[in-house]
């Protein structure tokens, strides 16, 4: 397969360590991402999924574990240069288009404050050019730079956050639930905008979100958590088609689609963490299944599930 | 079929600064005893501020209505005077609000809330009311009602909260309930409890449910019937497998082509071109054209009518006008419509078509 881009190993995130109130948001998680793709994160609210992706990029200090960026450590420390370097290539859209665009800055110096900072550009003409050719991306014009994110619908305000994270020409973005404010016909052109970007630019994503209808349409491989640990690891029509770990299961029961005969017939599957019935020393362990399949399994489950397979 | 709440002709305008926004321009429908209506459409399409003007919670200094009744009882609500309107408002006529983070009072325990309702519209004593929200909460699943009954909203999560909400509104046993978006902010597994409770709760107490959002998902899960609203307009309205299977409106196939679908496995996902229309300035013809590869001159110039499809069936577009040059809704979704069981354009690209 193509060249690892990331590597999450092993890694833990705890708010409050050590005290009464120890939040173990990300318990001990691993994933490669490769090149080129887009990795999907799923799972509901509070499962650790935007800790994850925050983590990545270095806007919390990680517990424990690592993450290499291209070989290189995020987490290690830094020199101010070399955190800038990094940053370049990695960039993040946020879920909340109202809430991440400061309300007071045009959408031209919102957009060129990357420029700046990593001083791409050499002055004010080509800072305007380069702002102009990136609203042109995103499917915004010219004459929007000089506006404020207010007056902007949100489907707008996302691209404007697009065209932000493009701006200092990543090779990573993390893409934090970004549809999710977002009406379902918005939705589309905004993924839509995601996919033709990643052709162009030959971006790898980190797409994290709890509508896994969407998640599956834009990813090649998806990442299922729970309670801060990674349960599923598939290709996308792999974990569609058979899911192995029961929360997976019970996740994708859950989505109601459009067609009402398909509806009534529909039985959600509640999932219990107390059915898996784990022994005092077995270990639980992320196992591959099937070729690129993995599961967080016990050593019998992992039995059962390879005869189920087969 | 008995109908409990009758919309004719709503016509609502906000007065801002910029001018007269037409938020609702000619809305019509009924709601039958004991069904579920799903109104679905774009933010701005005028689907919340319909439900809320049923409910006559919008500001009187700047929203009028100028057109238009909605029948409830016999009485129209329109012109309805507000003492008047407070004794339908909780009782007959109740609300489940979006955000559960946002509707609750957080300082005020639940249990005072979810009496508020009682004492207000029953002529009951406190420690009957308490014992009624105590029976309601365990209705909607809140387990340990007598010792939650003194916590506060902060306690609880999204998920209860919006149990809480629906207590809230079937404290009265209302006739008609009204669920604004009320699982968008919840998670997936989350939103299929809700649902199942208030399929539950409705079997129970036989109340009509007006149920907006735009999770077309949502809408073939819960709805009889679904009106899709565009633009300040009901465009199309039927039963929910002539919504999902026969669609007539342009902008019922956008809408429903832009679901991506589990097993399909599309380059590109459809995405409905350029943005809803400005009410301030609302166009003459039909609302969607701009938008529309469909749209014939005539849809530029003149509103169409409603054109009926079956007994149950209406959609406003002129493709629908005999003299219509016949159009096959975009290949996307004949393939789409392909992989729904029962649908008609299964049945014709299998059978006629040659």
């Amino acid at each position: 397969m193509a060249e690892k881009l990331l590597e999450v190993k092993n890694l833990k995130q705890y708010f409050n360590e050590g005290k009464s109130s120890e939040v173990r948001a990300i318990d001990g998680i691993s994933f490669d991402i490769y090149r080129g793709e887009t990795f999907g994160l799923v799972g509901e609210s509070g499962c650790g999924k935007s800790t994850t992706g925050r983590t990545i990029i270095r806007l919390y200090d990680a517990t424990d574990g690592e993450v290499l960026y291209d070989g290189v450590s995020v987490h290690a420390n830094k020199s101010k240069s070399e955190v800038k370097e990094l940053n370049q290539k990695m960039q993040m859209i946020f879920q909340d288009p109202y809430a991440s665009l400061n309300p007071r800055m045009k959408v031209l110096d919102i957009i060129a404050e990357g420029l700046d900072i990593h001083g791409l550009v050499k002055n004010a003409k080509e800072r305007k050019q380069k702002v102009v050719e990136l609203l042109e991306t995103v499917g915004l014009n010219k004459e929007h730079a000089d506006r404020y994110p207010h007056e902007f619908s949100g489907g707008q305000r996302q691209r404007i956050g697009i065209a932000r994270a493009l701006a200092v020409n990543p090779e990573f973005i993390i893409a934090d639930e970004p549809i999710s404010a977002l009406d379902v016909s918005i939705q589309a052109q905004v993924v839509n905008l995601l996919r033709d970007l990643q052709k162009e630019k030959g971006l790898t994503y980190l797409f994290i979100a709890h509508d896994l209808s969407m998640v599956k349409y834009i990813s090649d491989r998806i990442g299922v958590m729970y309670f801060g640990k990674l349960v599923e690891l598939a290709p996308a029509d792999e974990l569609y088609k058979n899911p192995l770990h029961p929360y997976t299961k019970s996740l994708l029961s859950a989505i109601p689609l459009p067609d009402p005969i398909y509806e009534r017939s529909r039985v959600r599957q509640p999932y219990d963490p107390k059915k898996h019935h784990y022994g005092e020393n077995e270990k639980i362990e992320f196992r591959e299944v099937t070729p690129g399949h993995f599961v967080l399994c016990s050593e019998k489950e992992f039995k059962e599930m390879k005869a189920q397979v087969q | 079929m008995e109908k409990i709440l009758q919309v004719k002709d709503l016509e609502l305008s906000f007065h801002t600064f910029a001018g007269e926004v037409k938020a609702i321009r000619g809305v019509s429908f009924d709601l039958n005893k004991g069904e579920t209506l799903a109104i679905v459409g774009e933010s701005g399409s005028g689907k919340s501020v319909t439900t809320k003007s049923i409910m006559r919670l919008l500001p009187e200094s700047s929203s009028e209505f100028k057109n238009g009744e909605i029948l409830f009882n016999g009485k129209d609500l329109t012109k309805l005077p507000d003492k008047e309107m407070q004794k339908i408002r909780g009782k007959e006529i109740s609300m489940i609000f979006q955000d559960p983070m946002t509707s609750l009072n957080p300082t005020m325990t639940i249990g005072k809330q979810v009496m508020e309702p009682i004492l207000k519209h029953q002529k009951v004593s406190k420690p009957k009311a308490k014992e009624v929200a105590i029976e309601l909460l365990k209705m909607v699943g809140i387990p340990n009602a007598e010792n939650r009954f003194k916590m506060y909203p902060h306690q609880f999560s999204g998920g209860q909260r919006q149990r809480i909400v629906i207590a809230i509104a079937l404290a009265c046993n209302p006739k008609v309930l009204i669920a604004d978006e009320p699982t968008t902010a919840l998670d997936v597994t989350i939103q299929a409890q809700i649902l199942e409770l208030m399929k539950d709760i409705q079997k129970k107490v036989d109340t009509s449910i007006i149920f907006i959002t735009h999770d077309l998902g949502v809408v073939a899960n819960v709805a009889d019937r679904v009106a899709v609203m565009y633009g300040g307009r009901i465009v199309e309205v039927g039963t929910v497998d002539e919504i999902f299977y026969n669609p007539q409106h342009p902008y019922t196939w956008g809408l429903l082509s832009s679901m991506p679908s589990m097993d399909l496995m599309e380059e590109k996902l459809y995405a409905i071109p350029g943005t809803p229309p400005d009410l301030l300035n609302p166009p003459t013809g039909d609302a969607f054209a701009p938008r529309s590869e469909y749209a014939l001159k005539i849809d530029l110039e003149q509103a169409p009518p409603f054109f009926k499809v079956s007994e149950t069936h209406y959609a406003a577009t002129w493709l629908l006008h005999p003299n219509a040059p016949k159009v096959d809704p975009p290949q996307t979704i004949i393939e789409r419509m392909k992989t729904f069981r029962g649908s008609r354009y299964y049945e014709e690209a299998t059978g006629g078509d040659s």
